[in-house]
């Protein structure tokens, strides 16, 4: 019976690891190294530090032409900016808003509860301008992607000068080692000293990689923190309960021969 | 088991006139249950306690979501970002079908070992699987909601299906979708009818509860309940049990909730619909794989019969057959305790279902485990066959020519026999 | 089961242990059972993005002197009106005890030239008349409330009719001299 209940359970575990991981594993491009990330583990947690270098390097280069459309910058507040920086940096975009009474549209200076807009009008303006492929919304692009972080960091980083020998790459192509079939639109983002830091971070295309991947995880993810905070609590609370429930079956089960 | 006189006046006056207080007495308190049950028989309660965890997390979720192509996405990302715990029960939610499916799986396989499907509980199983078949649809209509990649394009794959049935197929398939694509009218009739069908579960769970209070528990022995000294009262034994294993189940749960939600998810779902472009490797949730093994191994004709129609065929049998096995199972023994060759075939059934849901999820030109010459096709193929052979050929066979062991004459002795072992 | 021995002898204190465990273990998930449906309650308060907007700011430049405009604020219009003189005065002028709802016009305003309420009726939640050039301003020269004809002067003070109180005067705050945060 036990052995029964053993294997069922171990079952249940093994078919969500087996067809989950099956799952991931589908597709034909390299798979991407694991990189440490802060916010891994039980206890990992973002670093405010890193998320607001990499909202430097999403401002001054990715979003060029990407959208970040769910998020406000009221959503700042998440990587650590205070109420005056946000509207400091809101301030800096402007906004198109109306109808006014004319009945026109017109744009003024970004307010706290706008959202980031989009570098285009539209997306076919957004695949004229690029080749006729339209550059992704970035907000949930880490928890799109098979791979995660890992992908999008490798992606960054996965540029190479030429294609190997024999590789029949398209015109305004570019290879790319993670990027599935390796042909990709999108030129080589970064580079050494793209951003400038000014906390001494180095600033090498690899650093700028792995802060925008951060906060890109933070853009996919704002919940994250708040999220294992209350599932620790959540489980401890568990636990005990379930282990007096158990203390209480044993009591009430003690005379029954079963 | 008569009717309890009631002390308290206001609950005398009550059950005089509608006597809910003493069917729930009668059901949920003296009901007389088996008192050698493992805990193999939690996962019938916990289907129950999560199908309530279901309809209620769904419940608040519409409150913030919009059944409109222009804005489900959008306000799914409200709820997860903006909404107070909105994130929280989304994903209670999102993995809550998941576990459902988990505790049903394992319900049915137990269901399955212990011959609890055998005369006389033909009925309680049929509601079973009529359970399963409405979690499916419910399930497969509610992962459209998000208006992700994954929605839009299972949704177009699974409705076309019906289009191989002959002359009325397209047709079909147009008053499905309200249009000539996955649109708008789709997503707003799946809304519909993904929060109508909880409620037709609920009502086939209570028809499932009664077919199973009237025909009593079956048990690890499969022998009836003869004496009342083989029974004890539901309440408190088995009521304590249960709340033990909803703990157990909870931690389990809250594992994939608070640090894994996305596990058992596919990324592309967190990328918007787009009618133009199909994601590279189409895979439903993993629940649904053994049943897409199934659809995709069928790539022959047999009598002229289309691939694409005898695969859906084969898809829906795979189901339909579970209907009948109270009669293809010719053993006079219920429980696999005691049929020491029918056991083996139960684990090789397991097994198989196990391989068809890897093959589910890999494309079929790949090989099965990376073995060269495998293929996955060829692998679902031999799977598929075994999944139904084993109903039909190595139950009637084995239940005919196997040598069982001897049944212990009643509960109780098999209990004081295990008891004397240990 | 390995304790289905028991003496007689320890059998009461094991009862009471047993009481006590019970009734631990209830009270604990008690607390489990509360504890999970307060998220669920509280997903039914404003969310952020709706508490982002809970303040707006409005530009007063535009009002002339004797004019009035609506502004939406948190789902409900605001009136703001550029007082004149004569409108201050009246509303400056009236004694206490004659209002159904006594209030001084210097504690409803923070300038004078402004006045800025809740534009919805306290009776029964009507939008008054009266912010529009040429609509009907009731007999107190403020709002008048078409639904049940509750009158209001021009502090938005009720002064006849059903309402019981004077129109609600919103959190706000001069941010420059022409405009206004309100919430």
């Amino acid at each position: 019976m036990r052995k029964f209940a053993l294997t069922a359970i171990a079952a249940a575990f093994a078919v969500t690891a087996f067809t989950g991981g099956a799952a991931k594993a589908a597709g034909d491009a390299p798979v991407p190294e694991a990189q440490d990330w802060s916010w891994q583990g039980l206890f990992g947690t973002y670093d405010r530090a890193q998320l607001q270098r990499g909202f430097q390097v999403y401002k001054n280069i990715c979003a060029g032409c990407h959208s970040l459309r769910f998020i406000a910058f009221r959503n700042l507040e998440g990587i650590g900016f205070n109420e005056d920086q946000i509207k400091a940096i809101a301030a800096e975009y402007d906004i198109e808003d109306g109808p006014n009474d004319d009945g026109d549209m017109f744009t003024r200076p970004g307010l706290a509860s706008d959202y980031f807009p989009s570098p285009f009008p539209n997306e076919k303006a957004a695949a004229a301008a690029n080749g006729g492929a339209i550059p992704p919304d970035l907000s949930l692009m880490n928890k799109a992607r098979v791979g995660g972080p890992d992908y999008v960091f490798g992606l960054l980083t996965g540029y190479e000068e030429e294609a190997p020998e024999g590789f029949d790459l398209a015109d305004g192509k570019y290879y790319n080692h993670y990027f599935p079939g390796h042909q990709i639109s999108m030129a080589p983002p970064l580079y050494d000293e793209a951003v400038e830091y000014t906390d001494g971070t180095p600033m090498t295309l690899e650093q700028h990689a792995r802060d925008v991947t951060a906060f890109l995880n933070w853009t996919a993810q704002p919940e994250l923190e708040a999220r294992k905070a209350l599932g620790m609590k959540v489980i401890l609370f568990l636990l005990v309960l379930t282990a007096m429930l158990y203390a209480v079956k044993r009591k009430i089960w003690r005379d029954v021969e079963h | 088991m008569s009717a309890p006189q009631w002390n308290n006046k206001v609950v005398k006056w009550v059950d005089d006139r509608l006597p809910v207080i003493s069917m729930l007495h009668h059901s949920a308190y003296e009901y007389p249950t088996p008192k050698n049950l493992s805990y193999m028989w939690n996962f019938g309660s916990l289907a129950g306690f999560v199908l309530v965890t279901m309809i209620l997390t769904g419940i608040f979720l519409v409150m913030n979501y919009t059944p409109h192509t222009d804005m489900a996405f959008e306000s799914v990302e409200r709820i997860m970002r903006d909404v107070n715990y909105g994130w929280l029960i989304r994903y209670i939610h999102m993995n809550g079908a998941s576990m459902f499916f988990i505790v049903v799986f394992i319900h049915i396989f137990r269901g399955l070992y212990y011959g609890s499907y055998k005369a006389p509980r033909e009925m309680l199983w049929w509601i079973g699987i009529l359970i399963l078949l409405a979690m499916m649809a419910t399930a497969f209509m509610g992962y459209v909601l998000p208006w992700g990649q994954m929605s839009f394009w299972g949704a177009t794959v699974i409705t076309n299906l019906f289009s191989a049935f002959p002359i009325i197929g397209d047709p079909l398939v147009t008053w499905l979708w309200g249009g000539f694509s996955v649109d708008n009218p789709t997503l707003n009739r799946f809304f519909s009818l993904h929060y109508l069908m909880p409620f037709v579960i609920l009502g086939l769970v209570v028809l499932h509860v009664w077919a199973l209070h009237t025909v009593r528990s079956n048990n690890p022995t499969g022998v009836e309940i003869k004496t009342p000294a083989d029974a004890i009262p539901f309440h408190p034994y088995y009521t304590i049990k249960d709340l033990y294993g909803i703990g157990v189940f909870l931690i389990f749960f809250s594992v994939f909730v608070f640090f894994a939600p996305d596990f058992l998810g596919h990324p592309d779902n967190y990328i918007p619909a787009n009618p133009l472009v199909t994601p590279p490797h189409i895979v439903p949730e993993w629940y649904f794989l053994p049943f897409y093994a199934i659809l995709r191994s069928i790539d022959f004709t047999i009598f002229g019969i289309p691939a694409k129609l005898l695969g859906v065929l084969a898809m829906f049998a795979s189901i339909v057959i579970l209907f009948v096995i109270p009669w293809l199972d010719t053993s006079k023994v219920r429980s696999s305790k005691f049929r020491p060759v029918y056991k083996w075939f139960f684990w090789l059934f397991v097994i198989d279902t196990f391989i068809l849901g890897y093959c589910g999820a890999k494309a079929p030109d790949d090989y099965f485990l990376g073995i060269p010459g495998l293929k996955v096709i060829v692998m679902g193929q031999l799977s598929t066959l075994y999944y139904f052979a084993h109903f039909l050929v190595v139950m009637p066979l084995v239940g005919k020519m196997e040598r069982t062991k001897p049944l212990p004459a009643s509960i109780s002795e098999s209990v004081m026999k295990e008891g004397a072992n240990a | 089961m390995s304790q289905t021995v028991h003496s007689s002898g320890e059998h009461q204190p094991d009862e009471n242990r047993r009481d006590f465990l019970t009734l631990a273990t209830t009270a604990v998930g008690a607390v489990g059972v509360g504890c999970a449906l307060l998220p669920f309650v509280d997903s039914m308060n404003p969310s952020k993005d709706v508490l982002a907007l809970a303040s707006v700011e409005v530009n007063l430049a535009n009002i002339p002197v004797g004019q009035a405009i609506k502004v939406m604020w948190r789902g409900k219009p605001v009136f703001i009106r550029h007082r004149t003189e004569r409108e201050i005065n009246e509303a400056e002028d009236v004694a206490l005890n004659e209002l159904v709802d006594p209030q001084t016009d210097d504690a409803r305003v923070e300038k004078k030239e402004w006045l800025v309420v809740v534009g919805v009726c306290t009776h029964l939640g009507c939008i008054p008349m009266g912010t529009a050039t040429g609509e009907t301003r009731g007999d107190y020269d403020g709002w008048y409330c078409p639904c049940h004809g509750s009158h209001y002067d021009t502090s938005g003070r009720i002064r006849r009719g059903p309402a019981p109180l004077n129109l609600v005067v919103p959190e706000y705050e001069f941010l420059t001299d022409t405009s206004v945060r309100i919430g």
